[in-house]
């Protein structure tokens, strides 16, 4: 069985969305193997309900944080598309927004608040600095785009973007969830190339030194 | 209607003019050893000022005698200068609150560039502290008497001062994604009789204090602050806030920037006071130019004043409550923070960053239906603003947490030069509206509203009758927008004559100010912002300690503070 192509996002027609070349590029890949039967359709309703309930963390630096306290109120009104429960710890996050520059100074600590996250998990750049460094690209204190740390999912751009642009970069993240094979690859995250591998083995060797 | 109308055919050519040359303006140059003098105005111009130079030696006498004897009580700014071969040298803008009309400007510099010393002044004016400190961080500028010399924005294992002319920052300073040390030792500078410095250790916190970090990812801090909160059971004793978390450096590429290029980054300093950020660049590069705005621009910048002051009033009203856990009146804030925000987006464009201030006027003419929705707007909010406090003022859990809580007394608010909504909550009349009118302020009548209690309830009391307030100024002149050009013609490359100047606009939380020095070049040769949060954040030690770890929320919310603007 092969993944839907497709994936359904209420009230917006496929091709209006942007960039379905690299999502079809995505879908190829994940259908490369093939998949169960079986598991795609337990994976499917997984999918379903995990990208209608992404919970973002409340991370703003700057001007995008202003937008998405917007977003969040009433006209545009988050919930609509189930992201509403705003985490302030990000433990509890499955998304993180980074709405805002990215100094050097910070650089560590969104490096930090990322690794706390519990997978599977997602970046949004929100607004140009988050993307590339905006404005401020020349400056001595600034990282230009946060993929320089932390990988990406999803690019917003704007200075800051506008609400509807928020909730079109959230809606490319739900379609990018829709599709992922869940049992086996999502919930089973390679291991963290960050992990400290030496404390590891020290702790390994000292365990069985403790059996010994 | 019918006089906006008419008045379109003649400014479309006047519109068509100006624009285009600006953005293309050559980018950065390097700044010339020989500079060719520019076109000077025949008089100095209104905002220039010309310090006095003071010898280090000579400056704590001078000082003291400023501050002691002659009332000289407000310390507006203290600058960090770069003046290569002339040396370091720092500046210092005084005012006296009894006075307004007293100020003095002095500077004083040394040409030792390996190991800078000047003298302190942080035991005369509180907010010296902070200011110095920031100084030191940019130019190494290591000021005597200081009880605190530590980094301010910079990591503490940052390399070189980024400020400085000559600094290679880039190439020193890679990005460091080891975790930021934070020492708990703090230094001294002392200046022997012999004339050597001599340096001591000082501990900031004891071994066996009980220290909370609060921030820098924190929902309640508005923005990525880091507050070290040192506590005795639940009462605060002490805080130390370390900033830089969002410092982009706007002053130092605003120095690589054209004039007009450099008109963008103020927007996102204080992005709640967008309008009145760039509004002050603006000014000040007109007033330096000796360019005269007509009547036109400054009603409209007038009421985009406003209109933006309310929109971070509400956002103010809007984020306090959701602190203290009312949702419900986050949301009515929202909802009316719109109006505003679907009147701007009409005729500037955009929703949060506006770039409507152009130097020479505004970037398009208002749209047709301004007046009508503004009039519209006026009533609506009216209304509104008894429903805030039906929903929020009279709740008896937040007059519990915010009356008589984090009082700060109108000498401290001086010192400290906390301006704005925290100042007038403590009885210090310092709207720069009233004491130095600018744009259409002079022709408007207004209360400027002071309270005299200075505790978290008289904060937020103020900014909600300054919405009404703002109100009134937006009615007095939203049917009398004269006729005029929307943008006066500038030259393609704008250069503003040798010199330093200054400007300062009434911001949404304070005085906002631009010290600008030029050497005649078409990029500033020192850009300085003065924000209106940092002394706000500097006050919080003060204002919080023997209060409740809690309550550091409320009084944090109620400063209002917004941290790109503090760390620039």
């Amino acid at each position: 069985m092969a993944i839907n192509k497709r994936p359904k996002i209420k009230s917006i027609p496929y091709e209006e969305f942007k960039d379905n070349e690299t999502f079809e590029r995505l879908v190829a890949e994940l259908n490369a193997k093939g998949t169960n039967v079986i598991v795609r359709k337990l994976d499917e309703l997984i999918d379903w309900g995990r990208s209608n309930s992404l919970w973002p963390l409340t991370f703003a630096t700057s001007c995008c944080g202003i937008e998405f306290m917007a977003v969040c109120a009433a006209r545009y009104d988050i919930a609509r598309f189930g992201f509403e429960v705003t985490r302030n710890s990000p433990r509890q996050a499955d998304v993180i927004l980074v709405s805002g520059t990215i100094t050097t100074k910070m650089a560590p600590v969104l490096r930090r608040l990322y690794d706390q996250m519990a997978d599977p998990k997602y970046v949004v750049a929100v607004g140009g600095c988050a993307v590339s460094g905006g404005p401020f690209t020349k400056s001595y204190h600034v990282v230009n785009g946060v993929d320089n740390i932390i990988p990406v999912d999803v690019y917003v751009p704007g200075c800051p973007p506008r609400p509807e642009s928020f909730l079109y970069g959230m809606m490319q993240l739900q379609r990018k969830v829709k599709v992922e094979n869940f049992f086996g690859t999502t919930n089973r995250k390679e291991k963290d190339p960050y992990r400290d591998t030496m404390a590891e083995k020290a702790e390994e060797i000292y365990n069985e030194e403790e059996q010994a | 209607m019918n006089d906006m109308n008419m008045e379109k055919k003649g400014e479309a050519q006047a519109a068509a003019q100006p624009q285009a040359a600006q953005p293309k303006a050559a980018p950065a140059a390097a700044p010339a050893a020989a500079r060719p003098a520019a076109a000077a105005p025949a008089q100095p111009a209104k905002n220039q000022i010309e310090p006095e130079c003071v010898a280090p030696e000579a400056l704590r006498e001078r000082m003291e005698t400023l501050k002691n004897k002659e009332g000289y009580d407000f310390l507006e700014n203290l600058t960090g200068f770069d003046w290569e071969a002339d040396g370091l040298g720092v500046v210092y803008q005084l005012a006296s609150t009894a006075d307004p009309s007293r100020r003095v400007n002095l500077k004083t510099l040394t040409t030792d560039r390996e190991n800078p010393y000047l003298p302190s002044v942080a035991d005369l004016w509180d907010i010296a502290n902070i200011y110095e400190r920031e100084v030191y961080d940019f130019f190494g500028i290591r000021f005597t008497g200081h009880p605190d010399m530590r980094r301010i924005f910079m990591r503490e294992d940052w390399v070189g001062y980024p400020m400085r002319k000559d600094d290679e920052t880039e190439k020193n300073n890679p990005l460091r994604m080891t975790p930021e040390p934070l020492s708990d030792f703090t230094e001294t500078y002392t200046l022997q009789s012999d004339g050597t410095v001599t340096k001591s250790q000082r501990r900031l916190f004891e071994e066996d204090e009980y220290v909370v970090n609060i921030g820098p990812q924190h929902p309640s801090t508005h923005g990525v602050l880091h507050f070290r909160v040192s506590l005795e059971g639940e009462k605060i004793k002490k805080i130390d806030p370390v900033l830089g978390y969002i410092h982009r450096g706007v002053e130092k590429i605003s120095e690589k920037m054209t004039y007009p290029q450099t008109l963008a980054l103020t927007d996102r300093l204080d992005y709640l006071g967008a309008m009145q950020n760039r509004h002050a660049l603006c000014m000040c590069i007109e007033q330096a130019m000796g360019v005269e705005v007509s009547d036109r621009v400054k009603v409209i910048r007038t009421i985009m004043d406003e209109l933006q002051r309310i929109d971070s009033h509400i956002l103010f009203f809007s984020c306090l409550c959701q602190d203290l856990g009312a949702t419900t009146a986050f949301l009515y804030g929202f909802r009316d923070r719109e109006q505003i925000l679907d009147i701007f987006e009409e005729t500037c464009g955009g929703r949060l960053i506006l770039n409507y201030n152009t130097i020479g006027g505004v970037m398009a003419d208002i749209h047709p239906n301004f007046q009508k929705r503004v009039k519209a707007f006026i009533p609506y909010m009216r209304k509104n603003i008894k429903e805030y406090h039906d929903i929020f003022t009279g709740n008896v859990i937040f007059q519990n947490r915010a009356k008589g809580v984090g009082v700060l007394t109108k000498e401290q608010c001086i010192s400290f030069g906390c301006t704005g909504g925290t100042g007038r909550a403590a009885g210090w009349h310092n709207d720069v509206r009233k004491l130095r009118p600018y744009a259409a302020y002079d022709r408007v009548q207004f209360n400027e509203v002071v309270r005299s209690e200075g505790d978290s309830f008289a904060r937020y009391m103020i900014r909600l009758d300054e919405i009404l307030e703002s109100l009134n100024i937006i009615e007095q002149l939203i049917d009398n927008i004269p006729e005029g050009n929307f943008q006066e013609k500038m030259k393609p490359i704008i250069k503003v004559p040798e010199g330093l100047y200054y400007s300062a606009v009434e911001g949404s939380r304070g005085e906002f100010g631009v010290l600008l020095e030029s050497k005649g070049d078409k990029s500033p040769y020192r850009l300085h912002y003065r924000s209106t949060g940092l002394p706000l954040v500097a006050v919080m030690d003060t204002a919080c300690r023997d209060n409740m770890i809690a309550d550091l929320i409320t009084i944090g919310g109620t400063v209002d503070y917004v941290v790109p603007d503090i760390d620039r």
